[in-house]
């Protein structure tokens, strides 16, 4: 049976993964290994007086002053407007976030490093903190980098002939959005061991990352130390996110530390470290006007975008990824004409922003697709109507938009169809008693009559049955509001050089490179720079090579995270593993497969090209086979079998490869929710949810439902529940799981997802890339359900997460403005 | 997030586990399940000298399902109720009020006593207990006393367990058989701790009513007006009635924070009335189900 592209494969890693014999940071031993723990900065902003040591701790505690020659992290751009920051891997000088690394303490134990910790006395001298972008913006704000002249990272602009298309519009819709600040929570956080090899002379960093090369090329940049000279090994890691592809400062102060003290040291980030420290992404403000003819179609969008970026650059992907990405994303799948966008990307007295699973694209989506519905609303159609007719057709592809961004492949009106088809709009609507809805929103005092509350709630159990018949379009009893929404989005995956460089960004990605080589035994082994913390590449870069070489993939093994044994990544982000790994590893694989056809043809006495590969035998026309086991042993330990003009590169092939066409290939979907509010507590319950996907050639569905559904669970956390939250002086106020929510599996909704292909004409297999991209629609297509329900009661929300303090905040808000009858049952 | 260095006692006995708390003083602390002493350790919000780990007293673990009243150990766990035969309504009603804690890997370890002591304001114990008017029987080295656990909580994770004493189990008196309990529990996510929690005990036999609002305000309190409303009409108070009583006793001036508590409230006591209407949809201020639920001069 094939184990090639397109067959479920179980995951290989799974088997270690499921009998607790993974290894990642946290499981390593060496002799001699310490424990770090840090002292943290308590304050957001503050300028350092003194940092006392007592000193019977003398030789356990290091501060920046400890650190001399070492750099501090700066991470550089082209850009126009950029100014880079200084973020030294201790504070120096002046603490510009709470969790900010202060000091390093080690001891035999991490309960002993926080005792040493506790001891060491911060004398800070508290400076007005930074808070709010919107804020940080104005002149006379407290200033982050006291040498700028202002807050300001990064300011973009695109300019469109906005005024004149506002004068031919039939509606123009005017909001303001935000999202929340959030942490990403892998369930493995940052982890690094470091210890000095004495043999080789080497510093062997064992860090939780996804990118292990650019580990060591920023590792030897700021340590001041020859890349020979540093081994970055990433062994399992438990999911990053983005999270866990940018240097960390914790990265240089324990691999200095081991330097310095000559023991191998290692520091586990806990829980309370990553809900504070490590709150650094999602954070967007929106003003967004969109105008549009009297059937909704978009005529133009003008759009101020405010990321809220915290205190400093992250290495190597600067602070500007994220409002660029977000200014040039916004138009999204839609066919606009005329788009005007400034973005500004603000310092504030927290975590240094990080790029997170869908980088930017879940907020812009989220602002976008709310805002297509409010136009949907504005001239009375329904919104999955109005989305359609806006999206950039089959018949333009391939398409370059407005911002510039080229279209490779897809239907992405068809999408819609099929997650309009999936979510039985037409019963949604039967059961809410409106199709087409009306406009407006506040004019329906019929309907929301019909929708008054008229029976005792059920308990929870029967709330599930509720969610059966909505589906079905009958009426729920429970006084809930129903609402159904969508969200349509495309994303730019494995974008290269071009894009890179036009950012002018410390890393430039360039041909990804692999290594496949056939080894003595007759199996097969793969390498790659890049990495697996979840993704199940582990498993899919085998399927690549088995599809190539006619072996199964249990023959095939796969090494990844070592800078020791594989060949130059820049690593795992951008949705580009799959389409730059695997199109590595075919390219290298498809090279091998011709090598072993060249020596199975003259051991079996026939011409190459009359030799197949397949169940790891090649195979003469005539039906005469050898194994793979007999090419192997023929150049490793018979070589006088083999040919006079034999390849003296042997059975070990190093491909490098990028698309022909490297700004990105665009993956898209359509999500859509149907969600019950309850309208006396502004609790939403996700009554169902289904995803419309297009990712090019899945290699191996099985493993990319995996990632739909966990994307799309990121995203209903984002849409609903998580909220790094701080007070007016920056202190962090969700420092652990009870303050900070995430999903559990009884707040998600079984999902259901289809899937077309539309193959990409730029890559190998027609793959796109899908790592990101489910955790980009949800906010959209939950909310604009919760708008949905909650028109009758002519309340919108338009911030995220749409919390039940904040549903019920605006319900009763527009009870005291309006006339709307009391949303409570009231008892006969 | 690692403890400070603590020694470990783990109690054989009742007598065993008052001696090495006052052995130790001031820096003792007892130790039943962990589930909010754990995390409390970790964070390095608590920092004793000592554990005393009461959690397999054996004289800590039993149950005694009495004619009259209901005796529970402090050690006992929240599973352990929920797994229990229910036989009335008060046994029923903990039944329902353990399985909605947490998560069951919290409620294998969590116990009743561990919960009453914590007084942790949304907790689910102290909530129910003083709807239940339940007491709570404590052992010191000067000998037993017990208390209502309405007095027993002064404030939020403030107790009146004085340094040495332990608390040996809580008490439930049964309830009347036409008796009645609605509970209602919001929180933003399953097994989260509540936003708002209403509780609600009718019990005409013996005239006695309680409707109890919890999560809001530093400790569970029962709304008298609304009580007595109730008892008197076997209707649910107004929301607005309900809601000025709650910002009343409870000192709570948010305005969302408000509408949550009394929706809760409310909920609670419509899961309460529901028990009588002769079918959920039906017309529940017909006479014929409801007769001889009212009562005047309710004992709350």
């Amino acid at each position: 049976m094939s184990t090639g592209i397109g067959v479920r494969v179980p995951r290989k890693e799974d088997a270690r993964h499921l009998a607790g014999k993974a290894r990642f940071v946290g499981d390593l031993s060496f002799p001699r290994l310490w424990e770090v723990a840090f002292v943290r900065s308590p304050l957001a902003h503050a300028r350092i007086r003194s940092i006392t040591v007592p000193e019977r701790h003398a030789g356990r505690v290091f501060t920046a002053r400890d650190m001399e020659g070492v750099r501090p992290i700066r991470a550089e751009s082209s850009l126009p407007t950029y100014k880079p920051s200084d973020y030294p891997p201790l504070a120096r000088g002046k603490v510009r976030f709470a969790g900010e690394c202060v000091a390093l303490c080690i001891a035999p134990t991490r309960a002993e490093a926080e005792d040493i910790a506790e001891e060491v006395i911060l004398d800070l001298e508290a400076l007005p903190a930074v808070i709010d972008s919107l804020a940080a913006r104005r002149p006379g704000a407290p200033r982050v980098h006291e040498e700028w002249g202002d807050n300001l990272f990064l300011t973009t602009s695109v300019d469109g002939d906005f005024e004149s298309a506002r004068k031919r519009a039939a509606v123009v819709v005017e909001r303001e959005y935000r999202t929340a600040r959030q942490c990403m929570a892998p369930m493995e956080g940052k982890a690094v061991l470091a210890r000095h090899d004495e043999r080789k002379g080497q510093l062997v960093v064992y860090t939780s990352t996804q990118v292990p090369h650019l580990i060591r090329t920023g590792l030897s940049q700021f340590l001041g130390l020859d890349q020979a000279d540093v081994r970055v090994i990433a062994p399992d890691v438990g999911g990053g996110f983005g999270y866990k592809c940018v240097l960390q400062p914790e990265e240089i102060s324990v691999s200095w530390a081991a330097m310095r003290t000559g023991r191998p040291l290692r520091w586990v980030e806990d829980r309370r470290e990553h809900l504070t420290a490590g709150a650094n992404t999602r954070q967007h403000h929106y003003r967004l006007t969109a105008c549009a003819d009297g059937r909704g179609r978009l005529l133009a969008v003008d759009a101020e975008i405010t990321v809220d970026v915290g205190a400093y650059s992250v290495w190597p992907f600067t602070a500007c990824l994220e409002a660029s990405q977000a200014g040039g994303n916004l138009p999204g799948p839609y066919a606009l004409d005329v788009y005007r966008c400034k973005t500004f990307s603000v310092a504030t007295n927290k975590p240094g922003f990080t790029p997170y699973r869908g980088v930017a694209r879940p907020g812009v989506c989220f602002a976008m697709e709310l805002t297509i519905d409010a136009v949907a609303r504005a001239v009375g159609r329904e919104p999955a109507d109005v989305r359609a007719e806006n999206l950039v057709p089959a018949s333009a592809m391939p398409y370059t938009n407005v911002t510039g961004k080229h279209y490779d492949s897809g239907d992405y009106p068809a999408s819609v169809a099929g997650a309009r088809r999936m979510i039985g709009l037409d019963a949604v609507r039967a059961r809410q008693g409106r199709s087409p809805p009306l406009p407006g929103g506040a004019d329906r005092p019929d309907t929301a009559h019909a929708r008054q509350d008229h029976a005792e709630r059920p308990a929870r159990d029967s709330r599930r049955v509720d969610a059966m018949s909505a589906r079905q379009g009958s009426p729920g009893p429970d006084g809930r509001l129903i609402g159904v929404g969508f969200s349509t989005f495309t994303e730019q995956t494995a974008h290269g050089t071009r894009v890179f460089g036009a950012w002018g960004l410390p890393l430039v990605p360039g041909y990804e490179q692999a290594t496949v080589k056939l080894a003595p035994s007759g199996t097969v082994e793969v390498r790659s720079g890049n990495h697996s913390f979840g993704q199940g590449l582990e498993t899919t870069l085998a399927q690549i090579a088995s599809e190539q070489l006619g072996i199964g993939v249990d023959r095939i093994r796969v090494t990844m995270g070592d800078t020791g044994e594989t060949p130059y990544s820049t690593g795992a982000y951008a949705s580009r593993g799959m389409v730059m790994a695997g199109g590595a590893v075919s390219k290298a694989a498809e090279s091998l497969a011709g090598r072993i056809r060249k020596h199975a043809a003259h051991l079996l006495q026939t011409g190459a090209d009359r030799v197949s590969l397949t169940g790891g035998q090649a195979n003469a026309a005539g039906g005469a086979s050898v194994s793979f086991e007999d090419v192997a042993r023929a150049w490793y330990l018979r070589p006088d079998q083999l040919p006079d003009d034999v390849d003296t590169q042997g059975l070990e092939v190093t491909e490098g490869y990028k698309p022909e066409v490297d700004t990105g290939v665009f993956t898209y979907a359509t999500h859509a929710a149907v969600v019950a509010v309850d309208p006396a507590t502004g609790s939403v319950e996700i009554l169902d949810y289904v995803l419309f996907e297009d990712c090019g050639r899945r290699v191996n569905p099985m493993i990319l439902e995996g990632q739909s559904y966990g994307g799309a669970a990121q995203g209903i956390g984002t849409a609903l529940f998580e909220e790094s939250l701080y007070d007016e002086n920056g202190q962090p106020l969700t420092s652990t799981f009870a303050d900070y929510v995430l999903p559990g599996p009884v707040e998600l909704p079984a999902m259901r997802i289809e899937h077309t292909e539309s193959l990409s004409p730029y890559t190998r297999h027609g793959i796109k890339g899908i790592g990101e991209g489910a955790a980009i629609a949800p906010a959209g297509a939950v909310v604009n359900a919760i708008n949905d329900a909650l028109s009758p009661l002519n309340v919108e929300i338009n911030e995220i997460p749409a919390t039940p303090r904040r549903i019920l905040a605006a319900i009763l808000a527009a009870k005291t403005s309006g006339p709307n009858e009391d949303g409570r049952r009231r008892s006969p | 997030m690692k403890p400070v260095d603590f020694a470990y006692h783990r109690a054989t006995g009742l007598d065993d586990a008052l001696e090495h708390l006052n052995a130790a003083g001031e820096g003792a602390k007892l130790l039943g399940g962990g589930q909010s002493l754990g995390p409390m350790l970790n964070l390095r919000l608590a920092r004793p000298r000592v554990l005393v780990d009461v959690s397999s007293v054996a004289a800590l673990r039993t149950v005694e399902p009495a004619r009259e009243r209901v005796t529970v150990g402090a050690a006992v766990t929240h599973a352990e109720i929920e797994d229990r035969p229910v036989s009335d309504v008060i046994e029923r009603a903990m039944r329902e009020v353990a399985a909605g804690i947490a998560c069951r890997a919290v409620r294998n370890r969590g116990t009743i006593g561990g919960s009453v002591a914590h007084a942790d304001p949304s907790a689910d114990w102290p909530i129910f207990l003083v709807c239940a008017g339940a007491r709570v029987y404590i052992r010191g080295a000067a000998g037993a006393r017990a208390l209502p656990v309405t007095d027993f909580i002064r404030a939020a994770y403030t107790t009146d367990l004085a340094p040495g004493e332990i608390i040996t189990h809580v008490e439930i008196a049964r309830a009347g058989g036409q008796a009645r309990f609605g509970f209602c529990k919001l929180c933003r996510k399953a097994g989260e701790f509540a936003e708002a929690v209403g509780a609600v005990l009718i019990d005409p036999e013996r005239r006695c009513c309680r409707v109890v609002t919890g999560a809001v305000g530093p400790k569970p309190v029962v709304l008298a007006d609304t009580t007595r409303t109730l008892a008197a009409t076997a209707m649910p108070p107004e929301p607005d009635a309900i809601r000025a009583e709650i910002a009343a006793v409870a000192n709570e001036h948010d305005p969302v924070k408000l509408h949550t508590a009394a929706v809760a409230v409310g909920r609670a006591i419509d899961r309460a009335l529901a028990a009588y209407a002769p079918s959920h949809d039906g017309d529940r201020s017909g006479s014929g189900a409801r007769t001889g639920l009212t009562f005047q001069s309710a004992d709350i």
